[in-house]
């Protein structure tokens, strides 16, 4: 709350700065905007700039920082028993002070040197949010006073404001590079971690997948082993019969719309696609928990079958109705994009519309289709709700869709959700599924990506 | 006319067949050919609308009898003795009083005759828990009315508002029913008597979660919905847009804007979950920000919708003809100003359009939100950024987990507002398309 | 899209005896027409586009549309194999026979009419496929050949008969899209008589090519002729001068002038057309 007061007093201050910058550029030439360099906005804008970013970016690296320097100089005021402490134990204490300090359950009894503790901290944190306000602030004032002196009638105010205004386009186009990076690192540092503990051999060939891991030493009966290739096979099974309802039935929703479809009829289905595609995946998993489990588990029990109520068909069947939508409009763009003129050409020779669309309007779309395909096939694989909600936690490697099967995704929010220490090789597992996910999705994705790129260039 | 045609092959000194026989003769095959194929287009858009049926007609049937909760007309009457002994109605000691005593003592008084303890518990529990809550509101409210004796109405537990709603039939045998035949006839008296009202579920509306599904509302989850999709849009919206205008009007084409563009591509197709792990590792653990906030939550989704608000700003950049920059470049404008006083402006629907269609994306967003323990029970509106919170569609995941019968049709209920709000967000999205489409 | 079927035009058709004796008359050539048009009207939604064209189009002739931009001759063209049919809005009425059949009799086909009327684009439009295949696509779709030998001949032949052969005899089975805008034009060609229609339709099949290959082509519908009817609509004079027989100049919708080619040349009787030939306007 405090941080928000700050950061409007400092878009206060920048609006001040603003006026201020106008009045004087303006009165700098005794009204005559016309001798100005620049337009007088920009001058005000030149001088609110000088205020508000250097107080905005010593805000955020402050509050980036402090945490970690306020924790660095508890430690080092703890007594020399507690700082020679494990790691963890010495987290699990810094944990408790800070909780005292902000007056919340404390898990082991409150000493005095405890309660010195939470008292220094707190009163470091003070110290630090009041020396944060005040430093803030004076940056800000130091800006406006900064930027009023350099305003002069031949100052570049507009060239400038443009610098800055480029610099803030830049740095945003960074951000997905960031990202990108960001998602790399964090994958692969814990990864590692992981596979300090568990070798990638026994990970990526493993056919057996329990992660229970002892969270004492002596306890019997609780490896944990972490095979992960019923997990790749449940994924690959789900999404196999997801593709196997998606793709038909989205590439013949788009053919129909594109190729015969009345644009009445178009205008009346469209919006069905588009609805289909706007339910959140966690309506999708309830609607495959409440009614399309149940109801494959009934009618396999009146055939005669045995289907387990949490089978790969039923999570695999409603998480191909959610990528229809997203085969179809692909396609759709695609069978589009085929010239015209090769319909013609066909139709011209006596083709009816289906040879035409069998013979050469498919055909040619084909490489766009298989990239689209190729695309659906990765949210397939990246899909959680659904199998979260639908399908099971065992880890059985069958190939048999009536039966329960677990995924990658699935085994990710279990062994997350809820608390966990960090370290253990449980949590670090998740993250290591996490990093075959992403590389497997990112291949997927790039040579998808670059399949529909080449095949729209050549139409284009 | 087959007598000319046929001198047609004579004609061209080709030995080959009549083209009029042979298309005369195969035309039946490819007309059935051709019905057929069309036929399975229109069963392929045939199943697309019976799955969005069937999806609808489920939720919507399982989850509007959720709109109305099963309430019991009490009459409380509110002792001073018990409540303000010493009857300065200081705040403190009327919020401490003992007001379940008071509900229990009136459901006695209607049925004077069950005296073991085993029967008066399950007496007890045919209303709520939310009753003894709901008196002493009542009575914080207006001190005045102790004393007096009041008609109040609270909710009934879920088991009888389920049995109410007709969802646990009469007719199972009683071991596999959640409500006894004892409950059943005292149930009927109390209907003789007209006590049991059904009304609109303003709890639902109102208020947090709950373990009682009577007292269990989604204004909680709505709320953290809304502070997370501000983080969101706050986030997502100036850094896309900066991306696209860097990207369309500055961006040299060279190695490092290819990659930046790759890179935004892939970005829009990693699985949302890689996402919560990138926001576990980093914001969490790294930065150390605060568990299940949606200041965490909104970064996270931000970072996710950032591709898809890109995307959309650029074609819609792109879709401004040059001709209109050239014009502004002409008269003497800098680059910034002509992307800033006439692009911007003339692409601004186009993005306003896609940032909708990302931010509904958002709003129905589960499984990187798990990542980063937004799932805890929260049985309080958040009040800021940085409180523990919920959103929409992990309480409808919370919920669908939960074993009673009443969460099924709160779920069902649930996730009906929430597809009403994403209808409104995608209808003025497209409102958004149609009213500013421009044809240049 | 609605085609005015010939029970619509018989029911309104006050004057239709007339015209259905025209139908079966003898041009003065004393030859039968291939194609017959008569009081052909067309409309894009509420504009029309072509008014009351009648045409009697004779076999083994090329015959020219010529006209400005917009005049409606493409659009005449299209009419013949129904073209049409897939433009949203589009509305044909009056009475067209191709080899005395009523193309718009219900009993017909329009894919059995597009398999006699063939047609060639103004912008060559080979199907991505081999060189092979774009020929063999006709004989295939219509169960033409029944074993692979006869396919061959009927695509060696077509290639032939289009001047193609020693050009492309090395890459059949190589994409049609690779070769020259030309060539793939006449391999259209090629692709069109695959089928053996009876009539041909060429919309300004030579308007995206440079005059090499408009040589070429010209040279080809001569020969063309020999064994089909042609009708090629053409914006360029001389082209019509040299390979038609007979002229056809559409104005603003209408048929004004309708001859032999030497005649509308040298001599032609209405004055739009003499200014339209000798380049005062268009």
């Amino acid at each position: 709350m405090q941080i928000l007061v700050l950061v409007s007093t400092l878009l206060v201050l920048s609006l001040i700065g603003y006026y201020l910058g106008r009045s004087r550029a303006v009165a700098s030439v005794s009204g005559e905007a016309s001798r100005l360099h620049s337009l007088p906005g920009y001058y005000g804008l030149y001088v609110a700039l000088w205020c508000g970013v250097p107080a905005l970016i010593v805000l955020l690296a402050w509050l980036s920082l402090e945490p970690w320097i306020v924790e660095r100089l508890l430690v080092a005021s703890l007594p020399e028993s507690a700082r020679s402490l494990p790691s963890d134990r010495l987290a699990l204490l810094l944990n408790d002070i800070r909780n005292l300090a902000g007056g919340n359950i404390v898990s082991r009894d409150v000493d005095p040197e405890l309660r010195d503790a939470a008292n220094h901290y707190a009163n470091m944190r003070q110290i630090g949010t009041w020396a944060e306000i005040v430093v803030c602030l004076a940056l800000a004032v130091a800006g406006i006073a900064l930027g009023q002196r350099y305003i002069a009638p031949d100052l570049r105010a507009r060239n400038k404001v443009e610098k800055v205004v480029m610099a803030f386009l830049v740095i945003s186009s960074t951000i997905a590079i960031l990202t990108t990076i960001g998602i790399v690192f964090s994958l692969l540092f814990e990864a590692i971690r992981f596979f300090r503990l568990v070798p990638p051999s026994e990970f990526l060939f493993g056919l057996e997948w329990s992660p229970q891991t002892a969270l004492r030493a002596d306890q019997v009966g609780s490896s944990g082993s972490f095979g992960a290739v019923p997990l790749f096979a449940g994924t690959m099974l789900i999404s196999f019969i997801a593709m196997c309802v998606a793709v038909p039935v989205g590439l013949f929703a788009a053919i129909y719309m594109a190729e015969y479809a009345h644009p009445r009829f178009r205008a009346a289905v469209k919006p069905v696609l588009e609805i289909l595609a706007g339910v959140p995946t966690v309506v999708y998993g309830f609607f495959a928990a409440l009614t399309v489990a149940p109801f494959f588990r009934d009618s396999g029990g009146f055939l005669g079958l045995d289907i387990s109520s949490e089978s790969a068909l039923a999570a695999g069947v409603v998480m191909g109705i959610m990528i229809i939508p997203f085969v179809s409009s692909l396609s759709d763009d695609i069978i589009t994009a085929v010239p015209q003129s090769l319909r013609e050409g066909s139709s011209g020779l006596g083709a009816t519309r289906s040879e035409t669309i069998k013979t050469v309007v498919l055909p040619a779309a084909l490489p766009g289709i298989v990239g689209g395909v190729l695309l659906a096939v990765s949210r397939a694989i990246g899909e959680t709700m659904i199998v979260v909600m639908a399908a099971g936690l065992s880890a059985n490697l069958t190939a048999n869709p009536l039966e329960a099967v677990t995924t990658v995704t699935v085994q990710i929010v279990t062994l997350l959700v809820g608390d966990q220490e960090f370290d253990s090789a449980k949590t670090l597992a998740a993250f290591a599924l996490g990093l075959v996910l992403f590389c497997v999705t990112l291949c997927l994705n790039i040579v998808a990506l670059r399949v529909v790129q080449k095949y729209r260039e050549q139409y284009e | 006319m087959s007598d000319t045609a046929g001198t047609g092959t004579v004609k061209t000194g080709l030995p080959r067949k009549n083209i009029n026989e042979v298309v005369s003769a195969g035309i039946r095959r490819r007309y059935a050919a051709e019905r057929r194929f069309r036929a399975y287009g229109l069963a392929a858009i045939g199943f697309a609308i019976f799955a969005l049926t069937t999806l609808l007609v489920t939720i919507v049937g399982t989850g509007y009898s959720a709109f109305t909760q099963t309430m019991l007309e009490l009459e409380i009457t509110l002792y001073p003795q018990d409540i303000d002994p010493e009857g300065n109605r200081d705040p403190k000691v009327l919020s401490t009083a003992n007001y379940q005593a008071l509900v229990r003592q009136s459901l006695r008084d209607l049925f004077p005759e069950v005296t073991t303890r085993q029967e008066r518990r399950r007496l007890n529990g045919l209303v709520s828990d939310g009753a003894t809550f709901q008196v002493r509101r009542a009575v914080l409210d207006d001190p005045s009315i102790i004393g007096q004796r009041i008609s109040i109405l609270v909710p009934m537990s879920d088991d009888i508002d389920q049995f109410m709603k007709g969802h646990i039939s009469a007719e199972v045998p009683e071991s596999d029913r959640r409500v006894s035949d004892q409950e059943i006839a005292w149930l009927e008296r109390l209907q003789d008597r007209n006590l049991v009202h059904r009304t609109f579920n303003w709890t639902f509306f109102t208020s947090g979660d709950s373990r009682e599904p009577e007292l269990a509302g989604i204004w909680g989850a709505l709320v953290g919905s809304l502070l997370t999709m501000s983080v969101t849009l706050a986030l997502a919206f100036p850094l896309a847009v900066a991306t696209a205008i860097y990207l369309e009007e500055f961006a040299p084409k060279n190695r490092w804007t290819d990659l930046i563009e790759v890179n935004i591509n892939n970005l829009a197709a990693v699985p949302s979950i890689v996402f919560g792990l990138l926001g576990l590792a980093v914001f969490l653990n790294f930065f150390g920000l605060p568990r299940s906030a949606p200041l965490v939550g909104g970064m996270v989704l931000a970072l996710m919708t950032l591709p898809t608000i890109i995307i959309a700003a650029r074609a819609s950049i792109k879709a401004v003809p040059p001709w209109i920059r050239e014009a502004a470049l002409g008269l003497g404008a800098s680059r910034m100003q002509v992307v800033f006083q006439h692009t911007l402006p003339l692409a601004m629907p186009g993005i306003l359009t896609g940032t909708i269609i990302g931010m509904a994306q958002a709003l129905g967003e589960t499984a990187p939100l798990l990542m980063i323990g937004m799932i805890a029970f929260i049985v309080d509106i958040p009040q800021g950024v940085t409180d523990p919170a919920t959103v929409l569609p992990v309480q409808v995941f919370l919920w669908s987990d939960a074993p009673e019968r009443a969460f099924v049709e709160r779920t069902s209920a649930a996730i009906m507002v929430l597809l009403s709000f994403l209808i409104v967000m995608n209808a003025f999205a497209i409102y958004l398309r149609k009213r500013f489409e421009r044809r240049w | 899209m609605q085609l005015a079927n010939s029970e619509n035009a018989a029911k309104d058709g006050v004057g239709m005896p007339e015209k259905t004796g025209n139908l079966t008359t003898e041009s003065k050539a004393g030859r039968t027409p291939m194609v017959v048009a008569r009081d052909v009207d067309v409309f894009y939604g509420d504009k029309q586009a072509l008014f009351g064209i009648d045409m009697d189009i004779l076999p083994n002739e090329v015959t020219a549309l010529i006209g400005p931009s917009g005049c409606g001759k493409s659009t005449f063209l299209r009419c013949l194999n129904r073209m049409n049919d897939v433009i949203e809005g589009c509305r044909v009425e009056g009475r067209i026979s191709v080899d005395g059949q009523d193309i718009f009799d219900r009993a017909l086909d329009v894919v059995h009419l597009r398999a006699r009327v063939g047609m060639v684009f103004q912008k060559p439009n080979p199907f991505p496929k081999s060189v092979f295949d774009n020929v063999a696509y006709g004989p295939k779709i219509h169960g033409l050949s029944s074993s692979k030998d006869e396919l061959e001949e009927i695509v060696m032949t077509s290639l032939e008969k289009a001047g193609l052969i020693e050009e492309v005899k090395d890459r059949l089975h190589q994409p049609g899209t690779g070769l020259s805008g030309g060539q793939q034009q006449r391999l259209c060609i090629a692709r069109a008589i695959a089928i053996q229609p009876e009539v041909i339709l060429m919309d300004e099949p030579c308007s995206a090519l440079d005059p090499i290959a408009t040589a070429k082509i010209e040279e080809l519908i001569d020969e063309l002729r020999e064994n089909y009817t042609i009708v090629i609509v053409t914006h360029n004079m001389q082209q019509a001068a040299r390979v038609s027989q007979r002229t056809a100049f559409f104005h603003l919708g209408k048929l004004l002038e309708f001859g032999d080619t030497d005649q509308i040349f040298t001599n032609p009787s209405v004055e739009r057309t003499r200014d339209y030939i000798t380049g005062r306007f268009g």
